[in-house]
């Protein structure tokens, strides 16, 4: 038997997103952040989307080219405290803006990829974010539903991957990544090394293959990949 | 503040310590100390802080700043991470502050029409860490107390703060409302009274200075 091979280009893989979809991106800050693919993404025109990320980078990097696009229409967040531009969009009306406790959306990722349709948390009861969400009592105490999020694409960041799509992150550029590999229809991985199959051990493997549709791999790496000077 | 802050810091507990003033406290720890500091983006186990030049582009603390690995060190996704907090694993975090009220109720995360820039992870560290210290200056910019009766902003969580330092004053939150613990070297209580922009219980005692 031999494993499947996902390979495939930046710009094939990039042609599934369609206009309106919601697309999962991984990365905090940086680290995990699949800066090729959404170069990609905003030349594809992709227009009217919901983007799915734990920040905005910060100005002129990332997140932001696709704002600066105008293809995005809604953002699914924790903290953009580091992208001016993305607030300034953000306070004139320009883009919706959907904050989540950074735990819980984590959580409501990785109930979207794992077959469930939410959890119950108490995480913010008695603050603002609690408003307009569902409450219930279980157990004697109360709990805010938090539903599972799911998307149409995944645009992920990994260190390694195999041609099967098996991926292996690095330090904190891990994140979300992981949790959007299983929350998505379709899952695109952008690697730093691509390996032949048997060049990442089954013990390296942070996400399976069987989660990965399409695995690219990247020649050098563009200067947003690099440490920030700040 | 920081370094008295940083004697909050107990052999053993896991910590995080939050954006900002916070972050600050690890210079004031010895670099034998026995400690776990957890960072939300996937590390516990957070090393000294880096400049550009030695940095690892994937290695960053919550806040963005390049830190390193320590022996022991480990890294995982984010929920993993946040199911540490929420489940009551951190005995520690430091949070900074635009007020905090008498009954420990915290904003730090909006100011509207001002400020809004999301909550992050602030929520389930204020909600679920053990314990939670505020350090903040006691007064804003403007000289306004950020220590107040009750919260004017959106809450970052209800009742969670249970001690605050500041660079006037080491406070405790209790079921009487704020307590004076210790005085800043040179600071008058009655300098701290002035400051404080809601009932402030002095003990009788002899007070500590810091």
């Amino acid at each position: 038997m031999k494993l499947p091979d996902k390979q495939c280009s930046i710009a094939d893989a990039i042609a599934h997103v369609k206009d309106g979809d919601t697309v999962m991106l991984g990365g905090f800050g940086v680290p995990g952040t699949p800066f090729t693919l959404i170069h990609a993404l905003v030349r594809h025109g992709a227009r009217d989307l919901t983007i799915v990320k734990n920040d905005a980078n910060e100005p002129n990097m990332g997140v932001d080219h696709l704002l600066h696009a105008g293809l995005v229409s809604r953002l699914i967040t924790t903290h953009l405290g580091l992208n001016s531009h993305a607030i300034e969009l953000m306070n004139s009306g320009k883009i919706k803006v959907e904050f989540n406790a950074q735990g819980i959306l984590a959580e409501r990722i990785r109930a979207g990829g794992s077959g469930l349709g939410g959890f119950l948390s108490d995480i913010g009861i008695g603050t603002e974010l609690a408003e307009d969400k569902q409450v219930i009592e279980s157990h004697g105490k109360t709990y805010i539903v938090e539903p599972a999020l799911r998307a149409d694409v995944a645009l992920l960041h990994a260190d390694r991957a195999d041609s099967f799509g098996n991926l292996a992150y690095v330090a904190t550029a891990q994140n979300f990544n992981p949790l959007m590999a299983m929350a998505a229809d379709c899952v695109i991985a952008e690697a730093e090394i691509l390996l032949p199959l048997g060049g990442l051990g089954a013990n390296e493997i942070h996400t399976t293959g069987v989660f990965v549709d399409h695995v690219a791999e990247l020649g050098a790496l563009s200067k947003e990949y690099a440490v920030v000077q700040r | 503040m920081v370094a008295r802050a940083a004697r909050e810091i107990k052999p053993g507990m896991v910590v995080n310590l939050g954006i900002g003033l916070p972050t600050k406290v690890v210079n004031y720890l010895p670099a034998d100390f026995p400690v776990c500091l957890h960072t939300e983006n996937g590390l516990t186990g957070i090393g000294p802080t880096l400049p550009p030049d030695q940095a690892n582009r994937n290695l960053i603390d919550a806040g963005g700043g390049y830190v390193s690995t320590i022996p022991g060190s480990a890294f995982f996704d984010s929920a993993t991470s946040f199911a540490l907090v929420r489940s009551g694993r951190l005995d520690l975090t430091m949070l900074g502050a635009f007020e905090v009220a008498a009954n420990g109720d915290l904003a730090n995360w909006k100011i509207p029409g001002k400020f809004s820039p999301g909550v992050g992870g602030g929520i389930e560290l204020a909600q679920k860490a053990r314990r939670v210290a505020v350090l903040t200056t006691h007064t804003d910019r403007a000289g306004n107390s950020k220590l107040k009766e009750t919260c004017s902003l959106p809450l970052t969580a209800k009742s969670c703060v249970a001690r605050i330092f500041t660079d006037m004053a080491v406070i405790d939150v209790g079921p009487e409302g704020f307590a004076l613990v210790e005085t800043a070297h040179g600071v008058t209580v009655a300098e701290i009274i002035d400051a404080t922009d809601a009932a402030l219980h002095v003990p009788d005692a002899q007070l500590p200075i810091f």
